[in-house]
């Protein structure tokens, strides 16, 4: 898929089926074709080994020692990471979200420098390892919001609640919306119901009232959208997500090795950046999945056939 | 019946066109981005009511309306304070949940850090630049609330703890740690007649200044009144340490100097509606 085709189906395009095929693609799919793939077996396989979760342990362990190091921080004043997921000075280099930053600059209409240095500055980290990596490997809501996943899906599975999509074009129309609004009232309507700074700040300075609204829309993922925020609504994920649209660091597709059966998928926050995992649908035989991708490495944990790997361009396999 | 009328409902549910689950996936993000969006009346009503509306705010906040769009909310502020003063407001703050305002009864800013490290701090001048020195604060204006309670004003001293020994609040007593402030109850006070808050007074008497109150002859009366002048900032440290419950002294939030108190007005004879004339004596 084209560069403009990834970015695009980021902002909101449904996935399309792919109008021409490499060669190579062709051969692989043709073997595909005819010959019954054993998924049955394999899915019994996959029932009966225990996935190791690995990928997503360590991604728990960095974001939980990000968070809480706000947290020690702050109560023993250690000055090591000071402020909060908006902003903050690491070691005393500032370090600010870009969309917040975007939105108070709208507002303010000026660009206080040391916000400006320190957007940049995340903007460039988050640029070479991967733009929504931001969202599973240091977010706190991200976190809680995986907890919600899980009852989410274990109710499901009960057929106490169902998941209600989305047209994901809703990000992108919030993204610019919550822009507007900045920009013409002056006020930043988001930087109140982020859901990001809220947790944040509650981590580091203990929890108010404000916390209600996250439970609020917890319990809305919960009962029926799954993975609403971060799927439809947040801009700071969309954010990264485009200034990492070219991040070298990103899971790569192998067509080869891939049975089909779609694991893959049922994990993903964003399944539509694996479409290319569905029987047929990928172009190529090596494809790396797209920006909207947050890296959290669910689907390399249960891919049985390791079709999914972390990959780093330029530096051959991560794992 | 019942039943009838719930089953074609369920099949309906499963056979969906494309179409028609695209077109309800559109309707649902559709209410999503207005229900967010119409938040925005709400948190800036919010804002405008209750509490919210006159908060102090730390040292060098823009007015009003710009900070509330300045701030990014991370609590930078809050860190670098040597007293932890601001405090980060909460959801009934509206479009102010996560800015950090000043309750100065509890813990007032003390300026104990020397360098205004809040505003060196703040990412996004929400806390301007341009106040360098804590002689150009403005973040509020002392008033004496209550004359008839203040003890100074009634020829009394103050003996003891300014604020019970259960007060949690901080500030620096140079002249024992010019480095650390202590907590308020380690400090008791022996002062006749009672002038704590401008003992503590951390901008000095261009702000506060204890001033004999004489009667109608001119003679002395052994009382004096507490005077705010021009050069008081808003700190609140006269509001935290007045023993007087509640405080005799308050900080009003973002107000300026009446025109008789500034240097080059005229002073006008202090007539009955004045708050500090309220009571019968008065000066010269």
């Amino acid at each position: 898929m084209s560069f403009a085709g990834s970015v695009a189906e980021m902002l909101g395009r449904a996935p399309r089926r792919p109008k021409k095929y490499t060669e190579a693609a062709e051969i692989a799919h043709g073997r595909k074709r005819g010959r019954g793939m054993d998924v049955t077996r394999l899915l019994e396989e996959i029932a009966s080994t225990a996935h190791p979760h690995t990928w997503r342990w360590r991604r728990w362990a960095v974001l939980l020692s990000i968070n809480f190091l706000f947290t020690l921080s702050y109560w023993f004043d250690i000055q090591v990471l000071e402020g909060s997921m908006t902003a903050s000075r690491l070691l005393g280099f500032h370090l600010a979200d870009p969309y917040s930053s975007a939105l108070v600059a709208l507002a303010e209409r000026r660009l206080p420098v040391n916000l400006m240095i320190g957007a940049v500055t995340v903007s460039l980290v988050w640029g070479l390892i991967g733009g929504r990596s931001y969202c599973s490997w240091v977010c706190p809501y991200h976190f809680v919001a995986e907890q919600a996943e899980r009852l989410h899906l274990w109710l499901a599975a009960r057929g106490i609640v169902r998941d209600h999509l989305l047209h994901r074009g809703v990000r992108t129309v919030l993204w610019v919306g919550f822009a507007v609004l900045a920009g013409w009232t002056g006020h930043t309507l988001f930087l109140t119901l982020n859901p990001i700074g809220i947790l944040s700040r509650a981590i580091i300075y203990g929890p108010g009232l404000a916390i209600l609204w996250v439970l609020l829309l917890l319990l809305f993922e919960v009962v029926y959208s799954r993975r609403a925020w971060c799927r439809y609504a947040c801009p700071v994920g969309l954010t990264y997500g485009l200034l990492g649209a070219k991040a070298p660091v990103r899971v790569s597709y192998d067509l080869v090795r891939c049975a089909h059966e779609g694991e893959c998928r049922k994990v993903c926050e964003v399944p539509h950046v694996l479409e290319m995992t569905i029987k047929g649908r990928a172009p190529d035989v090596k494809m790396d999945v797209g920006p909207d991708c947050t890296r959290c490495g669910m689907c390399v944990d249960v891919c049985p056939t390791e079709s999914l790997r972390f990959e780093v361009k330029g530096l051959g396999d991560l794992l | 019946m019942a039943k009838q009328a719930g089953e074609p409902k369920k099949r309906r549910r499963r056979r969906l066109s494309r179409k028609q689950e695209q077109r309800r996936q559109i309707l649902r993000a559709a209410v999503v981005a207005v229900g967010l969006w119409a938040l925005q009346p709400l948190a800036a009503l919010a804002s405008r009511l209750l509490p919210a509306r006159k908060r102090l705010r730390p040292p060098g906040a823009l007015p009003e309306r710009a900070f509330l769009g300045a701030c990014i909310k991370c609590g930078q502020c809050v860190q670098v304070c040597p007293v932890q003063a601001p405090k980060l407001a909460d959801l009934g703050d509206g479009l102010g949940t996560g800015s950090p305002y000043l309750d100065p009864r509890m813990q007032a800013c003390d300026f104990s850090c020397d360098a205004l490290s809040c505003i060196l701090a703040c990412p996004t001048e929400a806390l301007s630049h341009v106040v360098q020195t804590k002689e150009e604060v403005r973040a509020g204006f002392a008033r004496l609330a209550r004359p008839e309670a203040c003890l100074a004003r009634r020829g009394k001293a103050f003996q003891g703890r300014a604020r019970g020994r259960d007060f949690p609040g901080v500030l620096r007593y140079a002249e024992i740690d010019r480095w650390h402030a202590m907590p308020v109850r380690d400090h008791p006070y022996d002062r006749d007649p009672c002038d704590l808050c401008v003992l503590q007074c951390p901008i000095g008497s261009t702000a506060l200044a204890l001033v004999p109150l004489t009667d109608e002859a001119g003679a002395p009366t052994g009382r004096f009144t507490p005077e705010v002048r021009a050069g008081c900032v808003g700190c609140g440290v006269c509001e935290m340490i007045c023993p007087t419950e509640p405080a005799a002294i308050v900080v009003d939030a973002r107000a300026r100097p009446q025109a008789e108190l500034l240097p080059s007005a005229p002073r006008p004879p202090r007539s009955g509606h004045g708050r500090a004339s309220a009571a019968p004596e008065h000066r010269p």
